[in-house]
C-alpha cells in the first residue's frame, strides 16, 4: 500500500468534513473504552498482569534469536516449514511461490495486519490468484477496495447503509430487491457466500497473534471463527507473522491472552483462541497437508537495538487507538498507511521511514492516554517526542515551522531572554485585550483564532506570579 | 534450502544479534535461555483462576458469553439431552460426532441419525468431548485428533460439547499442566481450540450478532460422573 502519510494534514481536514465518517466515529466512541473498563474492573490483578506481560515480551526480545530458532526447530519437528523474509517483497514472493506450488486458485484469508503491511492481496491478485478476506469487516473493505481503518475493527468507519450498498454492487447473483437494511441480513448473506469460499479454497492464509517457542505453535484469536475455517479446510496453510510475535511458553501466551481481549474489545477472552502446531498428521481427517510460517523482519531487527525497541512489545490490541482523541476525531484512514493511531504513528516511521511520515508523530496531543491503557506499557508519548526530535534534526517539516521552532528554542534556552520576552508579550497582549478579554483575530496566530478565541492574558506571567508567591512564603 | 544456507535467515539473525549487542549465542547461553521452555512455569495467576466452586464459576462465565449449559448425571443421559437440545433449537435430528467409544456405546434414539467423521457442508449440529473446561473465562478446551477433527468445532451451526465436571480447572495454566501430563511435555495436538461462547461479530456498526462463521449456538453438557 502506497503511504499517504505525507498528506496527513489534508487527510485529517477531509476526514473532519466527512459526515458519514464523523457519524461512524461518533457511534464508535466510548464503546470499547467502556467495555474495557468493565472487564478490568472484574480483574483486580490487571495492572500486575501488565507488568507480567511486559516482562514476558522483554524476555523474548532480549533473546529473540534464540527463541526464533527454537520456534523454527519445533515447527520443523512437527512437519512444517519456516521461511525467513527480510522485507515485504521477499515475504510476498514466498507466499506467491507457495501458492503456485499448491496449484492454488482460490485463497481464503483471515485478517492479518502483516498481510496489510506487505500488501499481500494486491500481490496475489497480480499473480493471478483470487484472495478472499473472510473476517466480515475485512471482507467488506475488500469489496470496497479500501484499507482497514482500525487494526481490530477494519470497517468501523462505515455505516450499515454503505455496507448494504457494497453488497448490492458485488453480490450480483442475488435478487436486487432483497431486504438488506439490518446487519443480520448482511451477515447471513456474507456467511453464505464466504462458506462457499471456505469450502473451495486451495490455500488459507492467516496471521498470528503469537508464536510459541516451546512448542512451535502459532496462536490465533478471532471472534467469528473465520481463521479456523481458513486454516483447517484448504490443502495448505500459510501463517504470516512478524518476528516480535514470539513468546517463550504456553504459560507466557496465557498471560498475554489475559491482557489482549480485555484491552481490545473488553471481552474476557476472544471466542476462538487457537493453538496450531504443524500440518495434518497421519490419520487426521481434516487440516492442511502443508503448513508454512513466514517470519517477517521488515525493519524490526533494526528497531530492536534502538530507542523504539519497546514498540516491539505491541500485541496489536488497538487500545491506544480507542482512547486517542486524534484517532477519534479523524479515524484511521487519515494516518495514510497500514497502522493508525498512536501505535501507528510510532510504527509507521520506523517501518517505512520518517521522511514521508513526519506528520504522524505530530498527530498527537501527547495527552498520555495511550500509554495509560497500553497493556504492554509501551511509552508511546516518549517515542512520539523522540520522533519529533528526529524529524527536526533531519531537517524535516515546513520552513516556517522550523524557523518558529528554532526561534522558540533560542528564547527558551536563555532564561533571562525568556522572562523578558514573555513578560513583555503578556503585558502587551493584556493591554490590547483589556476591552473584550479575548482575541477573535490575532496576526500570526490565525491558525488558532480561526476556530477559537484566544483569551487575553491577565497581565503577568506564571513565572512572575510564582516568584511572588514563593517570595511571600519565605 | 537448509537453514544454515539461507542467507535471509543468516542476515536476520545477525541483525538481531547485533542489536542485542552480542554475536551468536554460545551453547551455554542458549541452554540457559531455553531453560524457560524446558521447564515452563506459571506467571501471575489471578484470584479468579483459584475459586473454590469451579463448576459454578465455569457455568456463570460460559453463560455470560452466550453459551448455554446443561448438567447431566453421566454418559447414559447424553443421547436424550442431545436429542432434546436439537429439537429445542428446531434443528433436524442429525448429528456429526467425535469417534469416541464412550459415545459409540450409548443407546441413541432410533430417530436421531448419528455419524462420526469430519464435519462436511450441510452438517447442522456436532458433538465433541472437551479435554478441559477453564473456569476463569468459561472456556472449553478441545484437542484435535483423528477421532476428533477440528472442523466439528466450526462448520455446524450448533456445537454441543460434553465436559466432564472433573475436567474443569481454574486457570489456563492448569489446563496446560494437564495437557503435559496427558500427552507428555512439549507435545501438542495439531490443534488446541479454546472456545469461549458461540461465534460472533460486531463488524457492522458494532451490532453484536451471533453465528458469524462458526456455530451460532454453543451448548455445554456438564457430566457429574465421567
Amino acid at each position: 500500500m502506497q503511504s499517504k502519510a505525507h498528506t496527513f494534514t489534508a487527510n485529517a481536514r477531509a476526514a473532519l468534513a466527512d459526515e458519514p465518517l464523523q457519524a461512524a466515529l461518533a457511534r464508535f466512541q466510548g464503546g470499547f473504552p467502556v467495555k474495557r473498563r468493565a472487564a478490568i474492573d472484574r480483574l483486580p490483578e490487571f495492572d500486575a498482569l501488565r507488568d507480567a506481560g511486559k516482562a514476558i515480551k522483554d524476555a523474548a526480545l532480549a533473546n529473540l534469536d534464540i527463541y526464533l530458532e527454537q520456534f523454527e526447530a519445533k515447527v520443523v519437528a512437527a512437519g512444517g516449514h519456516v521461511h525467513w523474509c527480510e522485507d515485504a517483497a521477499a515475504a510476498r514472493q514466498t507466499v506467491i511461490d507457495l501458492c503456485r506450488e499448491a496449484g492454488a486458485k482460490t485463497i481464503t484469508k483471515a485478517k492479518s495486519m502483516i498481510g496489510e503491511e506487505i500488501a499481500i492481496n494486491e500481490a496475489l491478485a497480480a499473480a493471478g490468484f483470487t484472495p478472499i478476506e473472510t473476517d466480515l469487516g475485512e471482507y467488506i473493505i475488500q469489496l470496497r477496495d479500501e484499507a482497514p481503518s482500525h487494526i481490530i475493527v477494519p470497517a468501523v468507519h462505515l455505516s450499515k447503509e454503505q455496507v448494504a450498498e457494497s453488497f448490492r454492487a458485488h453480490h450480483r447473483d442475488l435478487p436486487a430487491e432483497r431486504p438488506l437494511s439490518e446487519p443480520q441480513a448482511m451477515l447471513d448473506e456474507a456467511r453464505a457466500i464466504l462458506r462457499q469460499a471456505f469450502l473451495t479454497a486451495d490455500v488459507g492464509i492467516t496471521g498470528a497473534n503469537m508464536l510459541i517457542a516451546e512448542t512451535g505453535s502459532t496462536v490465533l484469536v478471532t471472534n467469528e471463527g473465520n481463521a479456523d475455517l481458513t486454516q483447517t479446510l484448504p490443502r495448505m496453510q500459510i501463517v504470516i507473522a512478524s518476528i516480535e510475535k514470539v513468546v517463550p511458553t504456553l504459560e507466557d501466551a496465557a498471560t498475554v491472552l489475559r491482557l489482549l481481549a480485555r484491552s481490545a474489545t473488553g471481552q474476557e477472552l476472544s471466542v476462538y483462541t487457537t493453538f496450531t502446531t504443524g500440518p495434518k498428521r497421519g490419520d487426521d481427517l481434516d487440516g492442511p497437508a502443508a503448513f508454512h510460517v513466514i517470519l517477517l523482519d521488515n525493519g524490526r531487527s533494526r528497531m530492536l537495538g534502538g530507542p523504539f525497541a519497546e514498540m516491539l512489545r505491541c500485541i496489536r490490541c488497538g487500545a491506544c487507538l480507542n482512547h486517542c482523541p486524534v484517532y477519534s476525531a479523524v479515524g484511521g484512514h487519515a494516518y495514510g498507511w497500514v497502522y493508525p493511531g498512536p501505535m501507528g504513528s510510532v510504527l509507521t516511521p520506523n517501518l517505512i521511514g520518517l521522511a514521508g511520515t513526519s506528520d504522524l508523530p505530530n498527530a498527537s496531543t501527547l495527552c498520555g492516554r495511550c500509554e495509560e491503557v497500553c497493556p504492554m506499557r509501551i511509552p508511546l508519548p516518549r517515542m512520539l517526542r523522540q520522533l519529533r526530535r528526529d524529524a527536526f534534526a533531519s531537517g524535516g517539516g515546513p520552513k516556517p515551522m522550523r524557523a518558529g521552532l528554532a526561534a522558540w528554542a533560542f528564547v527558551a534556552g536563555r532564561p533571562w531572554l525568556y522572562r523578558l520576552a514573555t513578560g513583555l508579550g503578556v503585558r502587551i497582549l493584556g493591554l490590547l485585550g483589556r476591552r473584550h478579554g479575548r482575541f477573535r483575530r490575532l496576526p500570526g496566530a490565525s491558525g488558532w483564532t480561526a476556530v477559537r478565541d484566544l483569551p487575553a492574558p491577565a497581565g503577568r506571567t506564571f513565572q512572575a506570579l510564582w516568584t511572588e508567591r514563593n517570595g511571600a512564603r519565605q | 534450502m537448509t537453514a544454515a544456507a539461507d542467507p535471509a535467515r543468516a542476515a536476520m539473525l545477525a541483525r538481531i544479534q547485533g542489536a542485542l549487542g552480542r554475536g551468536a549465542p554460545s551453547e551455554e547461553q542458549r541452554r540457559r535461555v531455553l531453560q524457560r521452555c524446558a521447564a515452563p512455569s506459571a506467571n501471575l495467576i489471578p484470584a479468579r483462576g483459584r475459586e473454590n466452586d469451579r463448576i459454578a464459576q465455569f457455568i456463570a462465565e460460559a453463560e455470560r458469553v452466550n453459551a448455554t449449559t446443561g448438567r447431566l448425571a453421566g454418559w447414559s443421559a447424553v443421547p436424550a439431552a442431545v436429542a432434546e437440545t436439537l429439537s429445542a433449537a428446531r434443528l433436524p435430528p442429525r448429528l456429526r460426532m467425535v469417534d469416541d467409544a464412550r459415545l459409540a456405546s450409548l443407546a441413541w434414539p432410533a430417530d436421531l441419525a448419528v455419524a462420526t467423521g469430519k464435519a462436511v457442508d450441510g452438517d447442522r449440529a456436532s458433538l465433541a468431548v472437551a479435554f478441559a473446561g477453564i473456569a476463569e473465562t468459561g472456556t472449553v478446551m478441545l484437542l484435535s485428533s483423528p477421532s476428533s477433527p477440528a472442523t466439528l468445532n466450526f462448520l455446524p451451526e450448533m456445537h454441543i460439547v460434553i465436559l466432564p465436571e472433573q475436567a474443569i480447572v481454574g486457570a489456563y495454566e492448569d489446563a496446560w499442566a494437564n495437557l503435559r501430563t496427558a500427552l507428555g511435555a512439549g507435545v501438542m495436538p495439531r490443534v488446541v481450540n479454546w472456545i469461549t461462547g458461540p461465534s460472533r461479530t460486531a463488524d457492522i456498526e458494532q451490532t453484536l450478532l451471533l453465528g458469524a462463521h462458526g456455530p451460532r449456538l454453543l451448548h455445554i453438557l456438564l457430566l457429574a460422573e465421567a
